[in-house]
């Protein structure tokens, strides 16, 4: 449902990143405004991992985006280990974003088909002039090493080469270069088989461990963030629903919405009774969202106040807050 | 007697490489009314399996084996010209990819009832309400004005929703579903698999589900075929085949999918390698170098096809569950 509020923000010192209601508007044609982002505030804490997840359009990958002001949000601050990157100047974000950097979906397309691997992982190390060539030479085949890939084979060869869980790997090596603090990954796995998906998922955690990083894990399969997050925050239509951890959100979602995207996901065991309660229909369009709560449209749920009130996020169990006017209990 | 039944069909490839075996000696039957599900991962030959037996795999590159007899016809030994009777009332196919596969510069309305006019000999006024009864048909809201859109103006379920309009405009016997969800978000994943199994049973259409997620097909089919490496190394009713798992392959593809009820944090268990090269295929079991069980016979000897009663069929030394 997508409500405002800031009862779910942390303070203290553990909080690497604290966004705070964040606008992400697009100008589309005849005058129309697509409303991806509206008004949504988190935190991740220092060596945590947050998931969001959401469907396609809900504006997850926009935040992730607009995290590393790509492009910058319209308005609202995004405050990375204490500098809030939206007043930067150019030159300085641009320093700023080393320290953030992103894993992207497509593993084939976002990297070069021109460029060797040597080249790919090498780049952000030339761009920022780190090491000599030796150094650099090091740190390349001890990335490529930490990702599980050899580097003796694959040092000159090109992204075309390479299967997708491969090329993910070498997107994670390139991501890892400069040893940036917090690591956003835009739906990493959703391109992969779902062998090949297991083994992402696992160096995912074996190189957050190994490099204490903070990473921010965009999803539209509750099933797949389960592994992987300390924190889940669930989105729909550029508001927040839901945010809690993973224990609490799978045994008792409290918004209707959460609760229909864990009954989405397929279970393999034929002996289950085939579900339930599948969401109906498809998000309404983010230029013009429904008043009050976004959600009212296809939730089972709604009465005349979700109409007219939009609900604000509010704490229903320890750890756990929901945006809605008739949490499930 | 089976609606479709394909006996030892082998399908290779000549690539600059070599010859790249796809498919080698699969044996499968689809009885009429029922859904089965061919499960594997990319580059397994799935795919390539399908689209042989509906008899779209022709040039001069392509080496096919073996027979396919669909409602007792062998098309096998048709020409192209020949088999292209069968396609919309005998046999039609959804596709992997929704934003490819339809036609972009032509509007949805052309595209349903373009099989109508061709296959039932509609004139174009009928064809053109029997479209939009077939778009209600796929639950899409507003299908008069939905006719005259064209794709681009879809989202991607919508059209995936259109793609099975398509499909199912001729009333085939046997519909193909090529990874018909993969592309597409879990809720969007959801109704489309209601769908299919409402129209199935609504039509008294077969279906043939391919698909590389085996949580996809524990509920939309009664027979499950896993493939791997061009070979069908496991075969039975669906129930059977999650209640007595006797290939290692079948077990680790199912532990790698993450689970909502496993503890958070949790290391997932992979399936480590990959598939064997398609040109170079290994002298023993495919799957020996991934085997968590692996003995020497695995590496030397190729197993064959066994049967083990009511249906199961697998193609493992040491199965599991067994001495």
């Amino acid at each position: 449902m997508a409500g405002s509020g800031t009862a779910h923000m942390r303070s203290g010192e553990d909080v690497i990143l604290a966004v705070n209601d964040i606008v992400v508007e697009f100008k589309v044609g005849g005058g129309q405004i697509v409303k991806a982002v509206s008004k949504i505030s988190f935190d991740v804490c220092r060596g945590e991992t947050l998931a969001i997840v959401g469907e396609s359009g809900c504006g997850k990958t926009t935040l992730g985006k607009a995290v590393l002001q790509l492009p910058p949000p319209n308005s609202g601050e995004v405050i990375f280990e204490g500098v809030d990157l939206t007043k930067l100047s150019k030159e300085k974000l641009r320093s700023a974003r080393t320290s953030m950097q992103m894993v992207f979906q497509d593993p084939i397309s976002s990297l070069d088909p021109r460029m060797t691997v040597r080249q790919l992982i090498e780049e952000p190390l030339w761009i920022w002039d780190r090491g000599t060539n030796e150094e650099r030479t090091t740190t390349i085949n001890k990335l490529l090493n930490d990702v599980g890939l050899d580097p003796e084979l694959v040092l000159d060869r090109r992204a075309y080469e390479f299967s997708g869980g491969q090329c993910q790997r070498i997107s994670i090596a390139r991501s890892l270069a400069l040893e940036p603090h917090m690591l956003i990954c835009d739906e990493p796995v959703s391109a992969l088989d779902v062998s090949i998906q297991a083994q992402i998922l696992n160096l995912l955690q074996d190189m957050k461990d190994r490099y204490g990083l903070t990473m921010i894990f965009i999803s539209h399969n509750l099933a797949v963030v389960k592994a992987v997050s300390d924190r889940i925050m669930v989105m729909y239509l550029g508001k927040i629903c839901e945010v809690g951890t993973p224990d609490v959100i799978y045994s008792k979602p409290a918004h209707h919405y959460t609760a229909a995207l864990i009954d989405s996901v397929p279970i393999p065991d034929p002996t289950r009774e085939v579900s339930r309660a599948i969401l109906q229909g498809e998000p309404p369009s983010p230029v013009d969202p429904p008043s009050g709560c976004r959600f009212r449209t296809r939730c089972p749920a709604a009465t005349d106040i979700c109409a007219s009130d939009e609900p604000q996020l509010r704490e229903v169990t320890p750890g756990q807050f929901v945006a809605c006017h008739h949490p499930r209990s | 007697m089976s609606l479709l039944s394909i006996k030892d069909l082998s399908i290779s490839f000549d690539t600059p490489r070599g010859m790249l075996e796809a498919v080698r000696h699969a044996d499968l039957e689809v009885p009429a009314g029922t859904s089965v599900g061919i499960v594997g991962e990319s580059g397994s030959g799935k795919t390539v399996m399908s689209r042989a037996a509906m008899g779209l795999l022709q040039g001069s590159n392509v080496h096919r084996s073996g027979t396919v007899v669909f409602d007792g016809h062998d098309l096998t030994a048709m020409t192209r010209v020949g088999v292209r009777e069968y396609f919309g009332t005998g046999m039609a196919m959804i596709f992997q990819d929704p934003m490819t596969a339809l036609n972009p510069v032509r509007r949805i309305g052309s595209q349903i009832s373009e099989g109508l006019r061709v296959r039932l000999g509609m004139d174009k006024r009928k064809a053109m309400a029997r479209s939009e009864e077939l778009l209600t048909l796929v639950h899409i809201p507003d299908p008069g004005t939905t006719l005259h859109k064209f794709p681009y103006q879809l989202s991607g379920g919508m059209r995936q929703r259109v793609m099975i309009a398509i499909a199912i405009a001729c009333e085939p016997k046997l519909l193909f579903a090529d990874e018909p969800t993969t592309a597409l978000d879990v809720t969007v994943q959801a109704q489309i698999l209601q769908l299919l199994g409402d129209l199935r049973r609504d039509l008294g259409m077969s279906m043939v589900l391919v698909t590389h997620d085996l949580g996809v097909v524990a509920g939309n089919t009664d027979i499950v075929a896993v493939m791997y490496a061009g070979e069908i190394v496991e075969q039975a009713p669906t129930k059977s085949l999650f209640a007595n798992m006797r290939m290692p392959y079948t077990e680790a593809l199912l532990k790698s999918i993450p689970k909502m009820d496993m503890p958070s944090g949790k290391r997932l268990q992979v399936i480590e390698g990959r598939l064997p090269d398609p040109t170079d295929r290994p002298v023993g079991c495919g799957f020996a170098a991934r085997c968590m069980y692996v003995q020497p016979k695995c590496h030397a000897e190729h197993p064959p096809l066994i049967h083990d009663g009511d249906g199961h069929l697998y193609r493992c030394w040491f199965p599991l569950g067994k001495k």
